[in-house]
């Protein structure tokens, strides 16, 4: 369809951008998995812990945007064919927001009227036997 | 392009006939929807993960359930799944390579960046399928979890069956993709695309293969590390 003519210019610079993209991949790469090492200790659900997740998706959506944008090409694109692709996308914001949100409010429906559960949430298990859950014992507690 | 898909300013009436308004390949666009709907089966997978997340009280550390190393003994957290994100980030880019190499008609490049990309996914699956053995190993299956919470309560199997269903669903994928790479290699060594004076069946291949990437980003930041 599109006999694009190869000039050594347009070639040095379409290389110029792959190496870009490639560090800045694995740059930001390096950088989550720096920030996972650092938040290993941290208490789950602490305030900085949950920081530094919310970090750590942004910086999954710059990943995302450079490798649709430059390797999958389609900042190159016409505005018509960029539109074509990311406005049905969307329907993602509803779909996290919508789900996550049901999710939650299942957990604190759960543990206000489902005893049973928040118990079974509380529950320490010994390390060595995780599988198998003390169900009469369980039941005599529960009498 | 006929001077009536060109206005007197001499912008270009996308929508006035003629040429196609998105100026992309046939073939090409169909592979950009494919895309998205392959991008909305996913998201679906890994909101479901989440939903799952979000309504348990509780859930086991990934940093404590993958932690081998093969060939390693001890516990490093996050060092194999690197190894595998930086497969998989490599061999885009060879992809990438093989593209451009085939819009400058290129054969000899192109056989040689598809080679590396083919080797490169290879790798990734490899590295998957030693995982997956490992973790049957230790006993965790679709249905059955081994690993306790991090806070040291009972956790359900909602934990290995969302990690096998999804991370099989893209190994499927990068096994397509391998696939499809292959066929593009073989068609390549005959000449198919020098007759046609075209290579854009990589370019198509290539939006395939950099998607399979693109999902592999999503699921290792959902997975390993948040």
């Amino acid at each position: 369809m599109e006999n694009i003519e190869y000039s050594e210019a347009k070639r040095s610079s379409l290389k110029k951008e792959v190496i870009k993209v490639t560090v800045i991949l694995t740059v930001v790469t390096i950088i989550e998995l720096i920030m996972g090492f650092i938040m290993m200790d941290w208490a789950e659900g602490s305030f900085k812990r949950h920081l530094f997740k919310g970090i750590i998706i942004i910086l999954m959506l710059a990943k995302a945007y450079y490798i649709v944008a430059h390797f999958m090409h389609l900042g190159h694109e016409n505005k018509i064919m960029k539109r074509l692709i990311v406005v049905p996308l969307l329907i993602f914001i509803w779909f996290i927001i919508a789900f996550l949100a049901d999710g939650h409010s299942y957990l604190e429906l759960r543990s206000k009227y489902d005893p049973y559960s928040v118990e079974m949430n509380e529950k320490v298990l010994p390390a060595e036997h995780g599988q198998h859950q003390d169900a009469e014992h369980h039941e005599a507690e529960q009498e | 392009m006929s001077t009536s898909t060109v206005s007197n300013s001499g912008k270009i009436k996308w929508w006035g006939g003629r040429i196609s308004p998105a100026n992309v390949e046939y073939g090409k666009l169909m592979m950009w929807f494919f895309l998205i709907s392959d991008a909305l089966t996913f998201g679906a997978f890994l909101i479901s993960y989440g939903t799952t997340r979000f309504a348990t009280a509780s859930w086991p550390d990934p940093n404590k359930v993958f932690n081998a190393v093969p060939g390693l003994e001890g516990h490093y957290p996050l060092v194999y799944v690197s190894i595998m994100t930086f497969i998989l980030i490599v061999s885009s880019v060879t992809m990438v390579l093989a593209v451009q190499a085939g819009q400058r008609l290129d054969k000899k490049a192109v056989v040689i960046n598809l080679v590396l990309t083919i080797i490169g996914g290879l790798m990734f699956v490899g590295c998957q399928a030693l995982e997956w053995i490992h973790l049957h190993h230790e006993g965790a299956w679709w249905g059955r979890n081994p690993f306790l919470n991090y806070d040291g309560t009972a956790a359900s199997p909602n934990f290995t069956n969302y990690f096998f269903t999804i991370t099989g669903f893209h190994g499927f994928h990068v096994s397509t993709g391998i696939l499809i790479n292959i066929i593009m290699l073989i068609m390549t060594l005959c000449g198919t695309f020098d007759k046609r004076k075209s290579y854009l069946m990589i370019e198509k291949a290539g939006l395939y293969w950099h998607f399979v990437d693109l999902v592999w980003v999503f699921v290792f930041t959902c997975f390993y590390l948040i």
